[in-house]
């Protein structure tokens, strides 16, 4: 049995149960997200599909399976093709690096935090991509929105992340939360005294995570089109079933993200017993909040998106770099 | 620009506010009824199609077949006819057909009855796949209601 | 390959192209095209085309006795079903001069302002869910189920209502009717409470309707648009303080009247009338005279020859029928002066040089409900 600690084994190992994480998640998310909007809405969400609906993602999966992937005359199709699988692929590879527990962590780099940012961008790229390869007036106008929207929001996050990282100066995400072990006081949340407003930080990356990820009130994209087309127009069945498996991806990974950065990871509130259970606690508690946030709010506009990012979020976290710089100088 | 900049934090709490709302909704119980699995009770005043109404004793239907109804409708739904049975002085209805497909549920027909003779059935739920089944023949409704109470 | 002609030019400002709102919209709207020229995001030219639901109600007025007539009147616009009846037995109650008792003046007051609660709650779950807003919509139901029961109970429909008759109503209202309504104006207070947290005091829906789509009282005049457009630009015109009828003299409400002009004011309009509707429905419960609830009124209807007319405020503004007899049992003409129909004339020019998501916002807060255009 000694094969298995080994070292490639382990890697494997790993990557093939983050890919199923990813792919159970996207599909539970998903029946989460609907009979989460359904209590909000005091309504029961789907419960026919099995006992209480917990077979709805299988068929909502089914159904997607067995449609036809059409690819329309006139695009291009290697580009077509291409932008599904681009678009899922940063999100699995990112989640490599996150440390679920002090031990489950694919695998632990002393770059982390720069890899996700670097893979996340791919992201943006893909969804450019199926809109231009679309060859449809509209879904090259929503995905070049997209584009912007995406740009504009990467800025104050990376602002903010280098906020953090000039307190924790390290990158390797394990480290950092190691970190913030004791009590939740140690959080990275809390550390005001190093940053008097790491709460402000905390909020200015949840909205940004929020619009990266194209998610209400800020998804122009999708929900353009209820006026004219989006920029998954083109797609069928599973072909679109894998854009909206790599939102739900890319919510999980922006998720883990703020939980290892800012809630101190697999640490738990009480000092002792730290563990993977605290990290998917806190994990799932902040995507709760994301689903929440969806369905509460209307949808903003287009230029007041933009507005936000670089009238506001921007200046406050420059305003934050300076000021968490100035304390770590100081004191 | 004092007011631009003051909106931002009143803007955020207004947020929250937003989302306390929700969650307090999040928490309560579920209003909806899983229709068909469970029904609502249907009121007494309800519109449904109408239907003949009968003498509880004899079982005869208290129409006379004086078209009223019929001229009273605005789209031209009802077709009434009856005969005049021996020894008796109204006539008795032989003959009662609605089209519920152009039926608007007015309820002239119900108000303008001297006798009394039609009223509003809670037949709600009617599904077919064919039009001429909702051409009702009201007589034969009265006689399988009589057989079957 | 993609055409050249398939991407607006970035070259040329001046080129336009035509983005057709097709008469299915997502939205609740109705059957509206709207035929949109637009230069890249903003609207030059918003031209609608009505006429995909135009049912001739006017024609077929001209076929049916006045009695026939009644189930029509809740078609037109079948969210506010019952002001639509009570313009058209106001109108042959006029020419008539039937008395109405008392009794029943008020139950149509209270039952009237029901209906324009409900309705206003439909167009808030709808504008609010073209505005991206999903929940709000389950809310507002939630409480016009609760209207709907209780006008089930009273006049046996849930939309298309027919309860109206010359000279009174069809039935009287129960005991059950007058607890239920009192319930529901106990427990609409706290939830219009809500609606404003979760709603109205939002930061982003602020953001997306102060300053959309400045309609001035200039425009709506010109255009006769009434309703809350109008009172949502400044003028205080209301058919009730205006044109008073029915016995709505006799209750202490106020006319919403905000001066800004723009969607907010709109929104802020009808949210403040199902307040004061809410206040009419309590004094009129309170008030509720005991009697009859049908008047005298002659076995065969000929209205003297003449021309006839009634108004009153409906949900989206002044409804108005003029009839014209000539002393047979059918009308010669029955003339309906719907409210959308003004509302939606000054569309094409409120939306120009705006962009394409604040357009359908004026839109939305226009309130238009398509067959009542079409008629």
């Amino acid at each position: 049995m000694s094969f298995l600690t080994a070292e490639p084994v382990r890697l494997l190992l790993s990557l093939v149960c983050i890919m199923a994480f990813v792919g159970l998640n996207a599909a539970y998310l998903m029946l989460a997200e609907r009979k989460g909007a359904g209590r909000i809405q005091r309504r029961p969400g789907p419960n026919e599909a099995g006992y209480g609906g917990w077979l709805q993602p299988v068929a909502d999966v089914a159904k997607l399976l067995s449609k036809q992937l059409i690819v329309p005359p006139g695009t291009d199709t290697i580009l077509f093709r291409l932008a599904p699988l681009m678009v899922i692929s940063p999100a699995m590879m990112c989640l490599a690096v996150i440390p679920f527990s002090e031990t489950l962590v694919a695998r632990n780099i002393n770059v982390g935090l720069l890899m996700v940012f670097s893979f996340g961008s791919i992201n943006v790229m893909a969804i450019m991509l199926s809109g231009w390869s679309s060859r449809n007036k509209y879904a090259i106008i929503s995905a070049a929105r997209v584009v912007s929207q995406d740009v504009a929001y990467e800025i104050p996050m990376l602002l903010v992340v280098i906020t953090l990282l000039m307190m924790t100066g390290t990158m390797d995400l394990n480290e950092i939360v190691r970190q913030q072990a004791g009590g939740f006081w140690h959080w990275n949340l809390f550390k005001v005294w190093v940053n008097p407003l790491m709460p402000v930080t905390f909020v200015i990356f949840f909205i940004c995570m929020l619009a990266e990820t194209n998610r209400a009130p800020f998804d122009m994209a999708e929900a353009e089109s209820e006026l004219v087309a989006g920029a998954f127009t083109e797609y069928a069945g599973m072909g679109f079933g894998i854009f909206f498996m790599a939102e739900y991806a890319n919510i999980v990974l922006g998720c883990s993200l703020g939980t290892v950065l800012f809630l101190g990871g697999w640490q738990s509130p009480f000092g002792i017993w730290p563990g993977v259970v605290w990290f998917l606690l806190k994990l799932y508690a902040l995507i709760f909040t994301v689903i929440w946030v969806r369905w509460t709010f209307p949808r903003t506009q287009f230029y007041g998106l933009l507005n936000l990012s670089w009238k506001i979020l921007i200046p406050v976290s420059l305003f934050t770099l300076l000021l968490s710089s100035a304390m770590i100088k100081i004191f | 620009m004092k007011a631009s900049i003051l909106e931002v934090p009143r803007g955020f709490w207004s947020l929250l506010v937003g989302m306390r709302v929700t969650l307090t909704q999040f928490f309560k119980p579920v209003v909806t009824v899983p229709y068909p699995r469970k029904t609502l009770p249907i009121p007494a005043r309800y519109r449904g199609h109408i239907v003949l109404t009968s003498d509880p004793e004899t079982g005869r239907s208290f129409c006379t077949a004086c078209k009223l109804c019929e001229r009273a409708c605005p789209s031209d739904c009802i077709l009434v006819d009856g005969v005049r049975l021996e020894g008796e002085k109204k006539k008795s209805v032989t003959e009662f057909k609605l089209d519920f497909t152009r039926c608007s549920l007015c309820g002239a027909c119900v108000e303008v009855c001297p006798c009394d003779a039609i009223r509003f059935s809670k037949n709600y739920n009617l599904a077919s796949t064919s039009k001429g089944d909702y051409v009702f023949d009201l007589v034969e409704r009265l006689k399988a209601e009589k057989k079957q109470p | 390959m993609i055409a050249s002609n398939d991407i607006p030019s970035r070259t040329n400002p001046q080129e336009t192209f035509v983005l057709n709102l097709g008469p299915q919209h997502p939205a609740t709207h109705g059957v509206l095209r709207i035929k949109m020229t637009m230069n890249g995001e903003y609207v030059t030219r918003a031209e609608p085309v009505i006429g995909y639901i135009h049912r001739m109600h006017e024609k077929m007025g001209e076929n049916r006795t006045w009695a026939q007539f009644l189930p029509n009147t809740g078609r037109i616009d079948y969210l506010s079903a019952l002001h639509y009846n009570h313009a058209f037995v106001g109108v042959v109650e006029r020419a008539l001069r039937l008395e109405v008792p008392r009794r029943a003046e008020y139950i149509r007051v209270i039952t009237s302002e029901l209906n324009r609660i409900s309705s206003h709650l439909v167009w808030w779950s709808a504008f609010l869910l073209d505005l991206g807003g999903f929940t709000p919509l389950l809310y507002a139901f939630d409480d016009r189920e609760k209207i709907l029961d209780l006008l089930e109970g009273v006049t046996g429909s849930r939309l298309t209502y027919c309860y109206f008759r010359f000279g009174g109503l069809c039935n009287d209202i129960d005991d059950e009717f007058i607890k239920g309504t009192r319930a529901f104006v106990a427990q609409m207070r706290p939830r219009l409470k809500m609606y404003r947290e979760l709603v109205t005091d939002n930061i982003i829906l602020r953001k997306r309707l102060e300053g959309i789509g400045p309609i001035s009282a200039e425009m709506c005049r010109k255009y006769g648009a009434t309703g809350p457009v109008i009172r949502g630009s400044g003028v205080a015109y209301d058919v009730r303080r205006s044109e008073p009828y029915s016995v709505y003299p006799e209750f202490d409400f106020e006319i919403p009247v905000f001066p800004e002009g723009d969607s907010m004011a709109r929104y802020l309009v009808r949210m403040e009338e199902m307040a004061q509707s809410l206040r009419i429905i309590e004094q009129a419960l309170g008030k509720l005279p005991p009697g009859p609830v049908m008047g005298k009124v002659p076995r065969v209807l000929k209205l003297p020859p003449g021309d006839y007319c009634y108004a009153v405020e409906a949900a989206r503004g002044r409804f108005l029928v003029r009839t014209v007899s000539d002393h047979k049992e059918i009308p010669y003409r029955v003339k309906l002066r719907t409210p959308s129909f003004s509302n939606l004339s000054l569309y094409e020019e409120a939306s120009k040089g705006m962009m394409l998501p604040d357009a359908l916002a004026l839109l939305g807060s226009l309130d238009l409900v398509i067959p009542d255009i079409d008629r």
